[in-house]
């Protein structure tokens, strides 16, 4: 994985101390929240309902073993002994106090984290495929590219003060586990006649106004990348709209501008800022970063204990058949760790559960464990001779949860429990879901189905491309949840469509399993999934379910 | 036409931990929201609320929140500030295991 290079490691150093200065001044009295607010959101600083918020970036998702036990050290010795990973493989920190944020910020440039631009009107933290560099599926790792994006985009002098916010996921596989088409902008890494190039999406984004993203540009040569990006950033910041906050994204650019004229624009910028990239520092620089990435040494051995296991041990091949991944080499397994348990909280880990991760990865994983966007940890290089010990010894930390893909695979954004912006709870909703669905025993019925729960408008727990989709909303001083259907975050990337009125909360677990009973009672074998039995019958059969009363009436 | 003024106390977070405090009608930040000012007069609500933000180094982001009188003081109405009172759900932290 990436190593930093003095500079970046000066840098950081020296934001860090910005930072502990501008917290002190804070605390003096000699800035006004007006004035460090800014300041603290630059560093990754959100006051939410109950406390503050750290959010610390987890580059393209990629932790090792020392940054994982850290930020275990962290949960432990500044918070409440958890964090919790988030849809942007970010870790978020719910109770930090003021005081204590610098001497974290210090703690994680130890081992190389950081949590800049993890909010403002800023490129993001670049997002990636959790499987990078190890699925069997996949064209290139897309994670040398999301590095050198990441030092292109942190602290780029002309991209500080934006419209709005900026995402940008990159996957290096055909079968999108990043949900590239829901971002401003989504790269797909791709092959043409023995070259690799980036198929560039623009214009994604869920929030108040959820739209797929659009292709801007279907082969762009890999040494082109950053000044054609650049280009795409520079016209979006500068007629980007500025006058209202829901319409400074780039995907109401796109909308309104359109996108041939987009095209035709960012191809003049981007003339204009070839030339400047002539020297070619930028592909030497990528080069350099590739050698950071080099594959481990995959060893060959007899994967007997493995077999065995599977074949004797019923919980182990439930585990082994939800949770393993296909590796591109052989003998060696994708594991991913549930951090879904029914009835817990989706994305937290304690600190402890931390360190048993850190652990497994050093000793059975080649130092590499990634997060991923569905608020799961994964070592990504297993060789399935260890696979055994390694279920005993999360099962040992509660971590062995059986069920990737299937319902109480939930994500949840944290909603009213922690985020100032929430119009409903979000994380109750989804710890009910599961459990109701493990007492009724039709998890593995059921089979895949992801669902989605967002706590408000700005979609965070990304319902709209949940198979179902969940938003909490506030009508009339009550909480009351929207449920959409049929969406859909890979690469046949559908935003979900509304089933009707919203459900109160203590009315919304059961309308659940009424769509997932009907879905049962319709579907034309155990192989027809939820997904694919939706886009067969339409949403009617659903609707009918839900709302009987209305169909009576009508009939 | 304007609507009828309800009952309010002024609520914010505390600039150093971070957690929800209330304003007193004797000038103090509680951590309790029955011990807050209940405000019922629009005009008094204004004036409390620039009292509130020029405190700039204990608290941040002062606004009214709706409130009604109970047996013990000020109650909240809505349940976003019932959950401010309490802490989250998923665990037993904040206020409702530290007051
Ligand atoms: C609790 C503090 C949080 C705040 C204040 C917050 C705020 C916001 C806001 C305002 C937006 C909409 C931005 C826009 O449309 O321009 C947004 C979008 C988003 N947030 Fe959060 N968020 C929080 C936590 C989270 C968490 C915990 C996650 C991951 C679980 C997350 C993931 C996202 C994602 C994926 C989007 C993008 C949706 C889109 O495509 O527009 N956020 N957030
Ligand atoms: S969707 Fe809304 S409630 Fe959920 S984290 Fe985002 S801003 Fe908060």
């Amino acid at each position: 994985m990436y190593r930093y290079s003095e500079f970046d490691r000066d840098f950081l150093a020296e934001r860090n101390r910005q930072f502990r200065a501008q917290v002190e001044r804070r605390i003096a009295g000699s800035l006004t929240e007006d004035e460090f607010k800014p300041l603290r959101l630059m560093n990754g600083l959100y006051l939410q309902l109950h406390a503050y918020m750290l959010r610390v970036a987890i580059p393209y998702g990629t932790l090792n073993g020392a940054q994982m036990r850290q930020l275990a050290y962290l949960a432990e010795t500044w918070d409440k002994g958890y964090g919790h990973f988030t849809t942007r493989q970010n870790i978020q920190y719910n109770w930090p106090r003021l005081r204590d944020v610098p001497d974290m910020l210090d703690a994680l440039a130890e081992v190389e984290l950081h949590a800049i631009q993890t909010s403002g009107n800023t490129i993001r933290n670049v997002t990636a495929d959790h499987f990078a560099g190890a699925s069997a599926d996949e064209v290139a790792d897309p994670r040398p590219v999301a590095e050198l994006l990441r030092q292109w985009s942190t602290d780029h002098p002309e991209f500080q003060f934006m419209p709005r916010k900026f995402k940008i996921a990159i996957t290096g596989a055909p079968n999108d586990r990043a949900v590239t088409a829901a971002h401003d902008i989504g790269l797909r890494i791709v092959e043409r006649d023995g070259a690799i190039g980036y198929q560039v999406l623009v214009g994604g984004g869920l929030g108040r106004t959820p739209m797929i993203g659009k292709v801007l540009a279907e082969f762009i040569p890999a040494d082109d990348l950053l000044p054609y990006l650049e280009a795409t950033v520079a016209l979006w910041n500068v007629i980007g709209r500025r006058d209202n906050k829901y319409k400074a994204r780039i995907k109401i650019l796109v909308h309104e501008f359109g996108l041939e004229n987009l095209k035709a624009e960012v191809e003049k910028e981007f003339a204009l800022r070839k030339p400047l990239y002539a020297g070619g520092k930028d592909v030497a620089l990528l080069d350099e970063i590739k050698t950071h990435f080099a594959a481990p040494e995959f060893e060959t051995a007899p994967t007997d204990a493995y077999d065995v296991f599977y074949a004797t041990d019923p919980v182990f091949r439930s585990w082994a058949d939800t949770n393993l991944s296909e590796h591109r080499a052989e003998g060696y397994a994708i594991v991913t760790i549930s951090l879904k348990k029914q009835g817990d909280t989706p994305g937290d880990a304690t600190a402890d559960q931390m360190r048993v991760m850190a652990d497994l990865a050093e000793r059975y994983g080649h130092d590499e464990l990634r997060i991923s966007h569905e608020q799961n940890v994964i070592l990504p290089h297993v060789h399935k001779r260890h696979l055994p010990q390694i279920h005993a010894e999360l099962r040992a930390a509660g971590l062995a949860t059986a069920n990737i893909g299937l319902i109480s695979d939930i994500i949840a954004c944290p909603g009213m429990d922690y985020c100032a912006l929430a119009t409903a709870r979000s994380i109750p909703v989804a710890q009910e879901i599961a459990t109701r669905f493990e007492e009724l025993k039709l998890e593995h019925e059921v089979g895949p189905l992801k669902i989605k729960i967002s706590g408000c408008i700005n979609a965070c727990g990304h319902h709209h491309v949940g198979h179902i989709g969940i938003l909490g909303l506030d009508r009339a001083g009550v909480e009351n949840y929207q449920i959409t259907l049929g969406g859909d975050g890979t690469e046949d990337a559908v935003i979900g469509t509304r089933t009707g009125p919203g459900f109160a909360y203590d009315e919304i677990v059961g309308a659940i399993e009424t769509i997932v009973r009907t879905y049962l009672g319709l579907r034309e074998s155990a192989e027809e999934t939820f997904l694919q039995a939706y886009r067969r019958v339409g949403i009617d059969p659903f609707k009918a379910a839900l709302y009987p009363e209305t169909k009576t009436r009508a009939a | 036409m304007p609507r009828d003024f309800t009952p309010k106390v002024i609520t914010a977070n505390h600039l150093l931990e971070g957690d929800v405090v209330y304003l007193t009608a004797d000038d103090r930040w509680t951590r309790y929201h029955a011990e807050a000012e209940l405000i019922t007069d629009e005009a008094h609500a204004a004036i409390r609320l620039l009292d509130a933000e020029r405190q700039v180094d204990t608290i941040v982001g002062a606004y009214l929140a709706d409130a009604k009188d109970g047996l013990t003081g000020p109650e909240p109405t809505h349940f976003r500030e019932v959950f401010r009172t309490r802490g989250p759900s998923n665990y037993a932290h904040g206020k409702q295991v530290e007051l």
